[in-house]
């Protein structure tokens, strides 16, 4: 243990030294100084206000209680006495300070996400980020996105009635040329002309009803009663029902007549095409007329009138079809317009959206904070870095000079009994695996963090089961295209595969040099070996020998110098070899591993200064383990140099069942069943030792820290500790619960001891993973490619080639990969990381500028 | 299925019970309510439901804000969630689902008839129908001069169309026959949901027929009470009422007798589910009736909850819903009038 105590402090182990600190900032300058803090990003303010949600239910409430106290507090840093002044009744978040403003920014992002809105409806893909970012203020871009969204709105409205205009247009000129087909059809069928009357009906609400009606009068075909149309054009989609409705109306007497309008017209509320038919209806009758009429309003199907001779059709088609193009001119001149508006918001929006959040995220955190008594100071607490704390300070007192305060901003420390929040200093390179490590649980604060050993027992344990360097070059090069272009990709958004993959480009790179490195151990490329590093040490007894087996083969020189021999490879004795060597493997590495773990435990406890955990947690773990499987991985080495015929099975089973008895031909070294029973005396010693001594001495060391404290803690009526909601200064009254404690130490003991043996069996996934994936290529690679080969076409190898290629990609490549990822994941969560991580922690979320724009981008 | 549909109910109802429950717990708790009866002006209301589910309904509105913009948009958030649902639905859920919006869609028809008897335009009511009762020809209503036209022209084709067996008569339409035709309509469709439920069986059947019941009852009362002092007849007035619930039979042969409120109570209190209602209002009002009503509706939906593996908890929460959005109303008007005073006159808080 001498040897521990001279390492180095390990910094990367744990997370950063957390202070909490208390800022009183004069009015005057708290807006600078806040926003200044968000540039600088490492101070994370408490909301003082609004302790949890769960104490705003209850002053919900009670709130007609209405009752307040005010109470001294005296901080220890400067001696300073600061009156605060805390309402009993919980502020509803639009009864805070800067609520006003909080709305103002709301509002603005509203109109910001209109022009957004408006922008990606009109298709403008402006530069977002222009090098010319003109600085202007928050007041000049609340009047200049209200002048702009005025503008807009104008514009809109503008366009909406020139296109409905258009719209009619459109629809008129439609419904003439398909029913004047219709009426001329009618009008050949040989009816006498003068029965067939036409009524006009014009739509009430067009400009040009004027115009249309001084071109359409007919007069002399109004006056008789007898057969009359209306005619128009209703949606597609309606078209069933309103005939169905029409008819039912008239009681079929009527005839409908449809054509598909040919066109689609846009409409107008939605901006969709749409399918139109034109119809026209011909019935007879005033009261039927009305109804129609009804049904048409109805129904939403607009009606024009028609006249009944084909040059009056022919005269007004052209009338119509000029104006069309006239206003289709006017419309795009419009749309010219207001494109050129949009484009010159577009080049800004960016800029503004992000300015507008900044001074949100500003304006909440001054909701955060609390009016002292005097109303001219704020005041706040939060945590941040002990290291970060001279630059908050140098942040402060620039804020203090360029709004030219008289007075300073007060920072000083406080004391805490809460518990920090973790905040881990990472760079691109170790962020992904912390992430992994967050993923499972945020460490409690200054806990030893498995992250930093995680960097390479991940990888590694993911290319123990990934083994192939062929495999692993293809992973090295998809990383490295990443890791490349990593300016580029980083800056645009990708999507959620492409995203993951990004993100985790590192952990790949890695991921990839170890397979390599484990490829070559395991000699494969895409299952095939190669004579790499020199050549066999195996060769045929005879010439007849070319499909191989173990009795045809001689070994004429010294092994083979790096990884396995080439010649295993299809040999009969291949899988027992490999098998037995990767399953061996799995359990050294499973056991050096898990006592990592435990030795981490130990550090853990020595930085906390518990000898407690040492003593009777720590030690009996690390003797438990290492005497049935340390042992098991000391017999496997022995083994392995000795080159000795020992059944190992057999050795530890035996150990168990009679210790005692002879081993015969399974005996590796002198003395082992002396040493067998001695280890297995230390096991299970330890069981008991883990289990009882701890509990007992907690509870002794407990009744000894109360023994004269007969008399309970006097409360008073004004500073009652439980009520008070700064909780960081709460006291924490431990209630020593004896059963408790103990179930909890059986639990983990029970738990480590069941855990020895079924954790060290999980290991041997590594060799299961490790052989499915080599068997999976072997498959592809020989019924696939090979048999391809075999044949003399050339159509059918490239087929083999190209399904021998999705393959690989797709089930070795990407499936595999996921698998393995997933169970080195587990290996490291369950196995490794629950030997000492508690995980229940939570992270250090500082108030700052750049993750409030990453946020929604 | 009966007794034994919590073995197999999950296979097709599991997913929108667990998506229905969500949204549940989506209703605005007690905080809310208490912050919301805080506020000053219609933007802190806007200001504090942006926290709330209703968020991204609300956060696109322009600020001088308007009770009904508020409660457009607190609807079409039922709405677009209610269609989420039916989307995923399968039988009998979704037909079950369908049943609900049948009252919504009597109401519409109410509506816009008498809408264009009063000659109003249709596009103008057409916007204050509620929107889960519409219907592909709802706008063609207005064609109709009466009962028998509205049936053969539009309703015939609508769900609603058995409801309308009752009433088809050749009289021309006026507000009492609309009033009638409303009341009849209503008690074919609560009578024809009561025994849709009954068929499904089980929880469902239980639960439901509890709370149709209770909602049968009291609109025997609102029609006994409305009633009194208009031209309708006894015998009119009992074949209003529907053939199930609490009050049926006896109790309905006495609503129907009843010429004061007072009467009305005497008949209501020999049921002791009701007296707990009546023991709140004192004698001759009838205006906390409404209230004392919807609070104890509120409670039995609320206990729709508390049992699981039965459609009665989608009904419940559209009604919860509803109730909610019925009291953003109340308090949106009190604050934009505001009469802040008066917020807990109608408020029916729902916990």
């Amino acid at each position: 243990m001498k040897l521990f105590e001279d390492l180095p402090p390990m910094d990367h182990l744990r997370s950063e030294d957390m202070s909490l600190v208390q800022i009183i900032i004069p009015v005057e300058s708290a807006h600078r100084a806040v926003s200044y803090l968000g540039e600088l990003g490492l101070l994370q303010l408490k909301d003082v206000r609004n302790p949890n949600p769960v104490d705003l239910i209850v002053f919900a409430f009670d709130s007609h209680r209405g009752s307040c106290s005010v109470f001294w507090l005296v901080t220890p840093a400067t001696k300073m006495e600061t009156k605060r002044f805390l309402l009993n009744e919980d502020k509803s978040p639009f009864q805070r300070t800067f609520v006003n403003q909080v709305k103002r920014c709301g509002e603005m992002s509203r109109k910001l996400r209109f022009f957004g809105d408006q922008i990606s409806k009109a298709g403008i893909t402006a530069s977002p980020c222009p090098a010319s970012q003109q600085v202007i203020d928050l007041e000049e871009l609340e009047v200049r996105s209200s002048e702009h969204e005025a503008e807009l709105l104008e514009m809109n409205a503008n366009s909406e009635k020139l296109r409905q205009t258009y719209n009619e247009l459109l629809e008129f000129k439609l419904v003439l040329l398909k029913a004047g087909g219709f009426l001329v059809a009618a009008q050949n069928h040989a009816v006498p002309p003068e029965t067939e009357l036409v009524e006009n009906i014009y739509s009430k609400k067009d400009d040009e009803s004027v115009f249309l009606l001084e071109q359409s009068v007919q007069p002399e075909s109004s006056s008789k009663a007898g057969l009359r149309f209306i005619s128009g054009i209703i949606c597609k989609s309606k078209e069933l029902t309103f005939e169905r409705m029409l008819f039912r109306a008239t009681r079929g007497n009527m005839f409908f007549n449809q054509a598909p309008a040919g066109e689609q017209v846009m409409d107008p509320v939605s901006g969709e095409m749409v399918e139109k038919t034109v119809f026209v209806v011909f019935f007879s009758g005033e009261q039927a007329k009305n109804k129609i009429l009804k049904i048409c309003q109805a129904f939403g199907a607009s009606c024009y009138p028609v006249p009944e001779e084909n040059s009056k059709q022919m005269q007004l088609t052209r009338e119509v079809s000029l104006r069309l193009s006239d206003l289709e001119a006017t419309l795009d001149a419009g749309n010219r317009h207001r494109n050129k508006a949009l484009a010159s918001i577009a080049s800004q929006l960016w800029n503004w959206i992000i300015m507008v959040k900044k001074e949100k995220g500003v304006y909440d955190t001054l909701n955060m904070l609390n009016f002292d008594v005097t109303k001219k100071c704020l005041v706040g607490e939060g945590w941040c870095p002990t290291f970060a704390k001279p630059q908050i300070k140098e942040a402060l007192e620039h804020a203090t000079i360029h709004s030219n305060s008289q007075v300073g901003i007060i920072f000083h420390d406080m004391d805490s009994f809460e518990s920090p929040p973790t905040y881990f200093r990472t760079n691109r390179f170790t962020h992904a695996f912390q992430e992994i490590v967050d993923a499972y649980g945020v460490a409690r604060y200054q806990e030893a963090n498995p992250a930093v050993y995680s960097v390479i027992t991940f990888p590694f344990l993911f290319a123990v089961m990934f083994g192939d360097w062929g495999h692993g070059l293809c992973l090295l090069l998809g990383s490295l295209i990443l890791i490349l272009h990593e300016k580029k990709l980083g800056s645009q958004k990708l999507g959620s595969f492409m995203e993951m993959a990004f993100g985790g480009r590192y952990v790949v790179l890695l991921m990839a040099l170890f397979s390599i490195y484990c490829g070559l151990i395991y000699n494969e490329f895409f299952s095939v070996p190669f004579h790499i590093f020199g050549t066999s040490a195996y060769k045929c007894r005879d010439s007849s020998c070319s499909d191989a087996h173990t009795t045809g083969l001689i070994k004429y020189r010294d092994p083979y110098p790096f990884g396995v021999d080439p010649r295993w490879r299809g040999s009969r004795s291949e899988l027992p070899f490999l098998n037995s060597v990767k399953m061996k493997m799995s359990i050294l590495l499973g056991v050096s591993q898990m006592n990592l773990g435990i030795l981490l435990s130990y550090f853990d406890a020595k930085f906390h200064g518990s000898s407690l955990d040492i003593r009777y947690q720590f030690m009996p773990q690390m003797i438990f383990l290492n005497s049935l499987f340390g042992y098991l991985a000391l017999l496997i080495v022995i083994k392995w140099c000795t080159g000795s015929q020992a059944d190992l099975y057999h050795v530890m089973i035996y150990m168990f069942l009679e210790p005692t008895g002879d081993l015969g031909e399974n005996q590796l070294f002198w003395g082992q069943k002396e040493l067998q029973i001695l280890l297995l005396l230390m096991a299970i010693v330890a069981v008991p030792w883990m289990l009882f001594p701890k509990p007992f001495i907690l509870r002794k060391l407990h009744t000894e820290r109360f023994q004269g404290r007969t008399y309970g803690i006097l409360g008073t009526s004004e500073m009652d500790l439980d009520h008070d909601p700064d909780s960081a200064r709460r006291q924490h009254h431990e209630d020593f619960n004896f059963s408790e404690v103990f179930v909890h130490q059986m639990i983990h003991s029970i738990e480590f001891v069941l855990g020895a043996v079924s954790n060290t069996a999980s290991y041997l996934r590594l060799w299961a993973l490790s052989l499915a994936h080599s068997e999976l290529s072997t498959v592809f690679y020989e019924k696939l490619l090979l048999l391809a080969w075999g044949y003399d076409s050339v159509i059918i190898r490239i087929a083999g080639l190209a399904v021998f290629a999705f393959a690989t990609a797709f089930i070795l490549l990407m499936m595999e990969t996921l698998s393995a990822f997933l169970h080195a994941l587990r290996l490291h969560w369950v196995e490794f990381m629950g030997k000492f991580y508690h995980g229940d922690g939570y992270k250090f979320k500082p108030f700052s500028f750049k993750l409030l724009a990453d946020e929604e981008n | 299925m009966y007794g034994f549909e919590a073995l197999t109910f999950n296979i097709h109802g599991g997913y929108l019970e667990a998506i229905v429950r969500g949204h549940r717990s989506g209703l605005l708790t007690a905080a809310d309510y208490n912050n919301l009866c805080q506020c000053e002006t219609l933007d802190d209301v806007k200001m504090h439901l942006s926290a709330t589910e209703y968020g991204p309904y609300l956060q696109n509105e322009p600020s001088p804000l308007h009770t009904t913009t508020i409660v457009e948009k607190c609807t079409l958030k039922l709405v677009d969630e209610y269609k989420h649902m039916l989307c995923q639905a399968t039988e009998p859920l979704s037909t079950f689902l369908e049943y609900i919006t049948y009252g919504y869609m009597i109401d519409n028809v109410v509506l816009i008839v008498t809408g264009t008897l009063h000659e109003r335009d249709v596009q103008e009511l057409l916007e204050k129908c509620h929107p889960l009762g519409m219907f592909d020809s709802i706008a063609t209503l207005a064609v109709a001069q009466n009962m028998r036209e509205l049936y053969r022209l539009v309703l015939v084709d609508t769900p609603l169309a058995p409801y309308f067996s009752e009433c088809i008569t050749s009289e021309d339409l006026d507000d009492m026959n609309i009033e009638i035709m409303r009341n009849t309509l209503y008690k074919a469709y609560l009578e024809d949901f009561y025994n849709f439920c009954q068929k499904l069986g089980g929880a469902t059947a239980e639960i439901m027929s509890d709370l149709l019941a209770f909602e049968a009852d009291r609109r025997a009362v609102n029609i006994t009470i409305n009633s009194i002092g208009t031209e309708l007849t006894r015998d009119d007035r009992r074949k209003l009422y529907s053939n199930f619930g609490l009050l049926y039979p006896y109790g309905h042969e006495e609503l129907a007798l009843c010429e004061d409120i007072d009467q009305v109570r005497g008949a209501m209190e020999k049921y002791p589910p009701y007296q707990s209602i009546f023991a709140k209002i004192s004698y001759g009002e009838s205006q906390m009736l409404d209230k004392a009503f919807y609070e104890e509706e509120v409670k039995r939906l609320c206990l729709a909850f508390e049992q699981q593996f039965h459609y009665a908890v989608f009904f419940a929460y559209m009604r919860l819903r509803e109730q909610e959005i019925r009291n953003l109303m109340w308090i949106s008007e009190c604050v934009a009038q505001n009469q802040k005073s008066r917020i807990h006159d109608s408020v029916v808080f729902i916990f």
